[in-house]
């Protein structure tokens, strides 16, 4: 956890609604695969929790779906914008508990996270393979940057229009040695019900203050309450109590 | 400059107090700074039995500050006692405020008993927010005569300062902070959150799923000075002010209103240094306005 000023480098549109932020940082910052920076934006006053997508040592790389004020006051920031944040926040991928072979499912903005995983178990010398879902071929992002890390990608697109037809539960593959996810709440609880791996789950809530102080986020497991901010976001699949 | 202020009879180096519910058991600020300069601090309401509070989601934006709808989560008076708390120990060294929390007088009674045996815990914050489940639901602080029944009942189980925290969901703060300090209240503390709503315009539902929940941060901020206003002028106990301060000036106009002491609740989740911050700006704004003692400024406000 920490304190700091994000600098925005550059800024692009990787969907109609999807963009992606470059930033650099003030201060040094280590942040680890699943974890979350706070960002605060001028007139808002709680603020806004944001995955890391990618950091390698000097960049990091954002990736968000402008849905309301927030985002959408992101979407409008000119490069070198400074945004007041507090980074390396919650509790990420527990990497050593992943084995070769693991598969990481994304959806939507879910996917985001699944790309600083994916190079930190490439770089540690995992193979994975990536299934993300989208609505439909003009909602794809990220694709390029799994396939760039020579992973092996499978798409599946709602409407069929690009990769397969269906929900990422329709395209997992047959050999599923261990599974890191991150997307709806919806996908997530059909992904279990679909396969009795063991996993690492990202989940998300809503955030009073994103590092343990308020007790907004709490979610309720096996081992009694826990902080999706802190203890999380990413949990175990054996402490919910979602079956 | 003189920052230091005397509450119930404990000088306090300084008057800030992280308010209860925005703190958490004060460890957590630890990774961020030495928690040892502040005045004390108000930890988590504290109830007789583990609470996981209310579903989620439970926290909404507002214009200038938050609504929440927690519901008192904690790990019961018991857990506090043997793990919070020794925790807290490690890197606090100063009187804390015991938060305490009810639904009906016995459970009062009963954490206001077992807290009032740990040495280290200053005054009991006594928090009548909470519904009566014995009463109709109706919540403790909304009436004279309830919110004076608590008042006796936890008077009469400890030695510690009884400092009655009041809610702004009454027509007439000043009888309820009047029928605490008849009932032997040792102080008042004022305010806890305001009851609110926000929809969702796309779902047409409530962000919360507990449909309201309790605005504070600055939005509250003049309302809270109002009540702590009128309150310490009724009053001749000590009046602890809280309510959407997030600043130096924050402070002074709290204390200028009669708060011997300010408590800071929800400018720690937005910025977790926010009490550091305040305590480290008091004494440039305490030179701007010419202030040279803290204490001497208490209720200046309502001298002719
Ligand atoms: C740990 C975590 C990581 C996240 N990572 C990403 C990411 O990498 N990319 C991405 O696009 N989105 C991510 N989100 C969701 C993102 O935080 C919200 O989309 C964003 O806060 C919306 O802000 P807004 O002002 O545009 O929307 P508004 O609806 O105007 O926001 C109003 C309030 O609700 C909160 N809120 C709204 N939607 C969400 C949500 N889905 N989750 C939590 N709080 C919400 C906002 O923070 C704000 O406090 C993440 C959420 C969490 C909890
Ligand atoms: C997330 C949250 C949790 C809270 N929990 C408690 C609590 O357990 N007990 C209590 O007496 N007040 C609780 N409060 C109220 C605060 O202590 C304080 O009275 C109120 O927030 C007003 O101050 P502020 O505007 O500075 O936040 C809580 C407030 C927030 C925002
Ligand atoms: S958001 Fe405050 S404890 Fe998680």
């Amino acid at each position: 956890m920490q304190k700091t000023e994000l600098i925005l480098q550059s800024q692009e549109a990787l969907t109609s609604s999807v963009y992606r932020m470059r930033l650099t940082s003030r201060d040094p910052i280590a942040p680890l695969p699943g974890q979350f920076v706070n960002l605060a934006l001028p007139g808002l006053f709680l603020r806004r929790p944001i995955s890391v997508c990618d950091f390698d040592g000097h960049t990091l790389t954002l990736v968000y779906r402008c849905v309301g004020k927030g985002t959408a006051y992101m979407t409008q920031a000119p490069n070198g914008s400074r945004f007041d944040a507090l980074v390396s926040l919650g509790h990420g991928y527990d990497l050593a508990r992943i084995p070769d072979g693991a598969v990481l499912v994304g959806g939507g903005v879910g996917i985001p996270p699944l790309v600083y995983l994916a190079r930190a178990l490439h770089e540690a010398g995992k193979a994975c393979t990536a299934v993300l879902g989208f609505r439909s071929r003009e909602d794809v992002f990220l694709a390029d940057t799994f396939a760039e890390l020579g992973i092996n990608t499978v798409l599946v697109t709602e409407d069929g229009s690009l990769g397969k037809k269906g929900f990422v539960t329709d395209a997992l593959p047959d050999s599923i040695p261990y599974v890191c996810a991150c997307g709806p709440e919806g996908m997530l609880r059909a992904l279990l019900r679909c396969t009795p791996s063991p996993a690492q789950l990202s989940l998300e809530e809503r955030m009073g203050c994103g590092f343990g102080a308020c007790m907004g986020c709490s979610l309720e497991t096996r081992d009694g309450p826990r902080r999706v901010c802190k203890e999380g976001p990413v949990f175990p699949r054996e402490v919910l109590l979602w079956n | 400059m003189e920052l230091n202020v005397n509450l119930c009879g404990i000088t306090l180096d300084n008057p800030i107090i992280p308010a209860s519910g925005t703190f958490g058991y004060g460890y957590e600020f630890s990774e961020w700074y030495d928690i040892n300069m502040l005045g004390s601090l108000s930890f988590k309401g504290t109830t007789a039995k583990p609470r996981f509070g209310n579903p989620t989601p439970r926290i909404a934006e507002t214009p200038q500050g938050m609504l929440n709808s927690v519901g008192l989560q904690n790990p019961g008076v018991d857990a506090v006692i043997s793990e919070e708390l020794p925790r807290l120990r490690q890197c606090f060294h100063k009187p804390v405020m015991a938060n305490i929390s009810g639904f009906s007088l016995e459970e009062y009674v009963l954490v206001a008993e077992k807290l009032s045996q740990v040495p280290e815990i200053g005054w009991l914050e006594v928090n009548i927010s909470c519904p009566n489940v014995h009463g109709g639901g109706m919540s403790f602080g909304t009436s004279p005569e309830m919110a004076a029944s608590v008042t006796k009942a936890v008077r009469n189980v400890t030695k510690k300062p009884v400092i009655m925290k009041l809610s702004p969901n009454v027509t007439d703060i000043v009888a309820v902070a009047r029928a605490c300090e008849d009932a032997g209240a040792d102080g008042v503390s004022l305010i806890n959150t305001l009851m609110g709503m926000r929809l969702n315009l796309r779902t047409r539902k409530p962000v919360l799923r507990n449909v309201t929940g309790g605005l504070s941060g600055p939005a509250v901020f003049p309302v809270a000075l109002r009540m702590v206003y009128q309150v310490s002028a009724a009053l001749s106990i000590p009046v602890v002010g809280m309510g959407g301060v997030s600043s130096a000036e924050d402070v002074l106009e709290m204390m200028l209103c009669g708060a011997s002491a300010v408590e800071v609740g929800c400018a720690n989740l937005i910025d977790p240094y926010a009490c550091k911050r305040i305590i480290e700006d008091l004494p440039q704004a305490m030179e701007a306005y010419g202030i040279s003692s803290l204490s001497q400024i208490i209720g200046g406000a309502h001298h002719a």
